[in-house]
């Protein structure tokens, strides 16, 4: 080796040693993307397969493309609802994570596990974005201290949908003024026993899902487990009185169909049915409806949320293009656009009028009502790590309550037994 | 000049050698490639715990072994897997050797309804189970039919005993025609000078049955006893789609049981260790019928 070529070297290996903490320093959204034209390929996981949803998210990124020639293609893959969870874990764990995704219950197994690319930052310095209009009462879901990890771009009240063809066959009508759980009950053990189709129906509860029981129980002030997640509540006299209530409507009153029953609301099977705002898209004209805040409980009136929310995987290849391309995708203009689906995070967006324009099911008095009057004050379903095996649990310790004689106290506190031990676990 | 002969290093043996290891290769490759690996990763996991959300891998030595003894749901779970497999085993055998009994004799139709048994085993096994979910609902068609005839059907797949019969009898309808077929073929393969000789004598049909029939189709009977065994050790979208492995623990299977551990809990390594208590039971179970198979198989030669 001649002394010149030694020299160069040297000076190679000193270039690296020094470059090699500037790599390592991290993403860094507001400085501009080295990589080569066309050399991102960017992919986000949903679970939603409406061809009109992924046609808008294609024109955003299609936009996006045009100022950034690093994007080599931006992939929407759309993974069936029921398997979501499992089948995005199972890609992180295969090292074949997406960039991007949308996260529901499983956001806080991935933000306790540094999984997902803290946004907040990224988010205040890009123009135009206007981060102080994300209302914190929808960003907590999925924050931890004032780090925003996932943009809550679905905030869909639960809401109570009334089917008035089938309430006036059975000779009823509906007063909003004086809409509780007892008079729904009432009116839809009626339905039940003049026209034999259901009375109501917790929309995708199906006597499994037990976690889409708040937007009962919440009326009756009862909760799953304290605010720190590690005391089970589902044992509380609050939550007994809940589940009697459901319990009696079941075996007693019949106004809502029992376990091994299928009745679709939006199929005209039954008269009540709560379900998220967002699922108004599933009505097709072929009854009467109207669309009302969940009836008051013994508690009073409340409101339930159902959220889902976009994060960049800090997994990804490119986690600095994902994220800036995440602040585009949810930035004022584009998160007006993707109002027509699901209900904004942004004050600006959240009046009637804004979410009527382009809404096609719900009028603005009706979105007024279900929506922006219910957001601010809403309660997020109960989250916590390891979802998947607390619901299961949970389940399994609930099938006993849906007997005719079952003790409803007794089959809560073994609920709450088998419960405890995985609120604790760390 | 004297010809010193070389010796190739390629001898005729070792030809021989090299071709038969070249026929062997794809095999031996498939193997290696989705059953030892898969199998050693299983055991690697198993003495492991892995965040899968970090990808952090921490070595646990027997922990997760420790936890089979003691987890408290695992006798449900195995006594509602023995149930499982000893229902659709003996279903299965008795209804596909009847079958297939009764389709020997020369019927009219026998082709239209060899054809109608074996059909289902030719449907996806998730679209044969959610048309008999519907089928089994409360308000479903099989409780229609019963409250015709006056009969007011049990909500099948709600209460322990009934859902697990459902489940059984799913998987067996399903299954039944492979066996049917194998049977049949063996049934045609005996000789019928055998027959014959046996009326002579003035044997009863339970005597020819029990005496030629049985004994010359035992080899079949032992592979069909395998494979069903082993078949039923692994049904897993049944119980998936049909009961979710409630109510209770009543149907939940031990593959099931897996399958929630590792992939819905994210467990992988406690999943794993169930995934080896499964295939050594699977190795036990056919170790112990090909050792018995001495006592009552009848092979001809």
């Amino acid at each position: 080796m001649t002394p010149a070529k030694k020299l160069t070297a040297i000076a190679a290996v000193a270039a690296i040693t020094l470059l090699l903490p500037a790599c390592a320093s991290g993403p860094d959204a507001s400085e501009p993307t080295n990589a080569a034209d066309g050399s991102v390929d960017l992919r986000m996981s949903i679970w939603s397969s409406d061809e009109r949803q992924i046609s808008l998210f294609n024109s955003i990124a299609d936009e996006y493309k045009t100022d950034h020639p690093e994007i080599g293609s931006i992939t929407f893959e759309s993974l069936p609802f029921a398997d979501y969870n499992t089948t995005l874990t199972t890609q992180i764990a295969g090292g074949n994570a997406p960039d991007m995704a949308w996260v529901g219950d499983i956001a806080k197994d991935l933000i306790v596990s540094d999984a997902l690319v803290p946004l907040t930052e990224t988010f205040q310095k890009t123009k135009g974005y206007d981060y102080d209009d994300i209302l914190p009462s929808v960003a907590k879901s999925f924050s931890q201290g004032e780090e925003l990890y996932a943009y809550p771009f679905s905030n869909s009240p639960f809401a109570l949908y009334v089917n008035k063809t089938l309430l006036a066959e059975a000779g009823q009508t509906v007063d909003p003024e004086n809409l509780t759980w007892d008079t729904v009950s009432e009116m839809g053990a009626a339905v039940n026993k003049s026209t034999g189709k259901a009375g109501f129906v917790i929309r995708d509860f199906d006597y499994s899902s037990w976690l889409t029981l708040p937007s009962l129980w919440t009326g009756w002030g009862a909760k799953a487990w304290n605010a720190k997640g590690d005391t089970c509540l589902m044992d509380t006299p609050e939550m007994v009185d809940a589940f009697q209530f459901l319990h009696d409507a079941i075996y007693v009153d019949k106004s809502t169909p029992g376990p091994g029953v299928t009745a679709d609301f939006f199929a005209g099977d039954s008269a009540f049915t709560t379900a998220q705002v967002s699922r108004a898209s599933l009505l097709d004209g072929s009854f009467d409806f109207d669309i009302y805040p969940l009836p008051a409980g013994p508690a009073g009136d409340y409101s339930v949320l159902g959220q889902a929310g976009m994060g960049v995987l800090a997994s990804s290849d490119h986690p600095q293009e994902a994220t800036d391309f995440l602040s585009f995708m949810t930035n004022p203009t584009n998160s007006a656009q993707l109002a027509q689906f699901f209900p904004p995070p942004r004050e600006s967006l959240l009046t009637g009028d804004k979410l009527a324009a382009v809404n096609t099911k719900l009028s603005a008095e009706q979105l007024t009502r279900v929506v922006v009057d219910e957001l601010p004050e809403a309660v997020s379903p109960p989250v916590h790590t390891g979802p998947a095996k607390i619901a299961q649990t949970g389940k399994t310790a609930l099938d006993r309550m849906w007997n005719a004689d079952a003790d409803v106290e007794e089959v809560l506190g073994d609920m709450c037994s088998a419960l405890a031990p995985l609120l604790t676990a760390e | 000049m004297p010809t010193t002969r070389t010796t190739s290093f390629w001898t005729t043996k070792r030809r021989d050698v090299l071709a038969g290891y070249l026929f062997i290769a794809p095999q031996l490759a498939g193997i290696v490639a989705f059953v030892l690996l898969p199998v050693g990763l299983s055991i690697w996991f198993s003495l492991n715990k892995w965040n899968i959300f970090t990808g952090d891998l921490a070595f646990v030595g027997g922990e997760n072994y420790l936890r089979a003894v003691n987890d408290p749901q695992l006798p449900s779970v195995l006594l509602a897997t023995a149930v499982f497999s000893g229902g659709v085993v003996i279903l299965n055998l008795a209804a596909g050797l009847g079958l297939a009994v009764l389709l020997n004799r020369k019927i009219t139709g026998g082709a239209l309804f060899r054809t109608l048994f074996f059909s289902p085993v030719v449907i996806s096994v998730v679209a044969w189970t959610l048309v008999w979910g519907f089928l089994l609902q409360d308000n479903g068609a099989i409780n229609n039919l019963l409250a015709l005839v006056g009969i007011d059907g049990p909500n099948w797949l709600q209460q322990g005993p009934t859902a697990m019969a459902a489940v059984i009898v799913t998987q067996v309808i399903r299954s039944v025609g492979v066996n049917m077929i194998l049977f049949l073929s063996a049934l045609q393969g005996v000789p019928r000078e055998l027959y014959e000789a046996a009326r002579v004598d003035g044997a009863t049909p339970a005597a020819v049955f029990f005496r030629i029939t049985l004994p010359l189709i035992s080899p079949t009977l032992l592979l069909t006893a395998i494979i069903t065994i082993v078949g039923s050790l692994q049904a897993f979208a049944q119980v998936a789609v049909l009961t979710e492995g409630g109510p209770d623990l009543s149907t939940t299977v031990l593959v099931y049981y897996l399958y929630q551990q590792a992939f819905e809990f994210n467990d992988i390594g406690y999943g794993s260790t169930l995934a080896l208590m499964l295939l050594s039971f699977v190795l036990v179970l056919t170790i112990v019928q090909w050792q018995l198979r001495r006592k009552w198989v009848f092979y001809e030669d």
